[in-house]
């Protein structure tokens, strides 16, 4: 029988790898790795997946050393020489085996306003936004995250300043920033202005390079940026 | 934990790598730079030796190598610059395209020189 060698990450912060051999199939994905270990091999490995599907954004990990979404990587596409390490992802703290802390990550949204705040009522007209106009073609170009953490994990300012708000967050922002029906987009601004926020940024671009939805962060980024110094120009940052 | 080569390994990182190194160097020439040229004025003697020592080949090959890192920072901040001030929509390529055009502005930079200098 073919067999993968994979290397799996056990533990808190300080733990280590372990290794399983892992019978391979045709289209077998790396949550399929993870899940056979879990059933066949080691029922006390933790690790975090829903919807199998690439929607719910809850099973990204490091695989090879760079962060993926597990569920629609396919083992073909990442193993070297038959291999695959296996970690939680990085830039967070590790609660157990693969599964990481998300709460920075989530928090962090908080941090940048990154919910719709409403001005209308039920009892108001539908607002009428045209596809066409260029704030709402910049927030749908940036909607479609899922909040999985990968670009999170892959930015090295995040890892240089912890404060930083990090790529998802601000690409959030980013998308509120362009809905004319948001309530908040002034204070929203100020929330993302400065170093941890979008000027932190570096430009290295790590983040769209490994986006499993193909979203752009750096360009949200961008524009947030541009957003704050007009801001400011004007006063009223 | 943080993320070793492994990750960091893409044609945007490398560009930023470029651009920040090419910086770096920059940085640590210009002054090396301006004290020669402090050399001029205080008497053409010295001057004289020194220009005489950039005859050597070494010196010709770092030279060639210093116009290729201006070359490279400077076509790496036009870059930056595209990509901070040009609003762009969802996954474009044309990134990439600012990237090779990096490249190839800075060698042939560095060619045009290098044929001046030999
Ligand atoms: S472009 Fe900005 S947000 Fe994206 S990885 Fe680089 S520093 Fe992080
Ligand atoms: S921007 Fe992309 S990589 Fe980042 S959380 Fe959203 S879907 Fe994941
Ligand atoms: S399990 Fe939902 S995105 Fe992978």
């Amino acid at each position: 029988m073919d067999l993968l060698r994979v290397k799996i990450w056990r533990g808190g912060e300080s733990g280590g790898f372990a290794t399983y051999d892992v019978p391979r199939q045709g289209d077998q994905t790396v949550l399929d790795v993870v899940t056979y270990i879990q059933r066949q091999l080691e029922p006390s490995l933790a690790y975090r997946f829903a919807c199998r599907v690439g929607m719910c954004g809850s099973c990204a990990m490091t695989v090879n050393g760079v962060a993926r979404w597990t569920c629609r990587t396919h083992v073909a596409k990442v193993e070297i020489d038959g291999g695959l390490e296996i970690a939680p992802l990085r830039n967070l703290p590790v609660i157990k085996d693969l599964v990481a802390d998300m709460r920075e990550f989530f928090g962090k949204w908080k941090k940048a306003r990154g919910h719709f705040v409403a001005t209308a009522t039920r009892r108001d007209e539908f607002a009428r936004i045209s596809p066409e106009t260029p704030q709402r073609k910049a927030a749908d170009a940036a909607i479609e995250c899922i909040g999985c953490g990968v670009c999170y994990a892959s930015c090295d300012t995040v890892s240089w300043n912890p404060e930083y708000l990090g790529p998802a967050a601000l690409n959030r922002a980013w998308t509120l920033f362009n809905d004319v029906r948001d309530g908040a987009r002034a204070e929203r601004l100020q929330d993302v202005a400065g170093d941890a926020g979008c000027q932190g940024c570096h430009t290295h671009l790590s983040c769209g390079e490994r986006c499993p939805k193909r979203l752009q962060p750096t360009a949200a980024i961008a524009g947030l940026k541009r957003a704050t110094a007009l801001a400011a120009m004007r006063g009223k940052l | 934990m943080r993320n070793d080569l492994r990750s960091r390994n893409h044609r945007c990182f490398w560009a930023f790598l470029v651009h920040r190194v090419s910086g770096v160097a920059l940085s640590v020439f210009l002054p090396l730079h301006f004290w020669v040229l402090g050399q001029a004025l205080e008497g053409a003697g010295r001057l004289e030796s020194f220009l005489r020592w950039t005859d050597h080949p070494l010196v010709k090959l770092s030279e060639i190598g210093l116009v290729l890192l201006l070359a490279a920072h400077l076509s790496g901040g036009l870059r930056l610059l595209l990509l901070e001030f040009r609003p762009w929509p969802a996954a474009p390529r044309w990134q990439q395209g600012a990237l090779a055009l990096t490249a190839g502005v800075s060698a042939a930079f560095g060619l045009l020189f290098a044929l001046n200098v030999l």
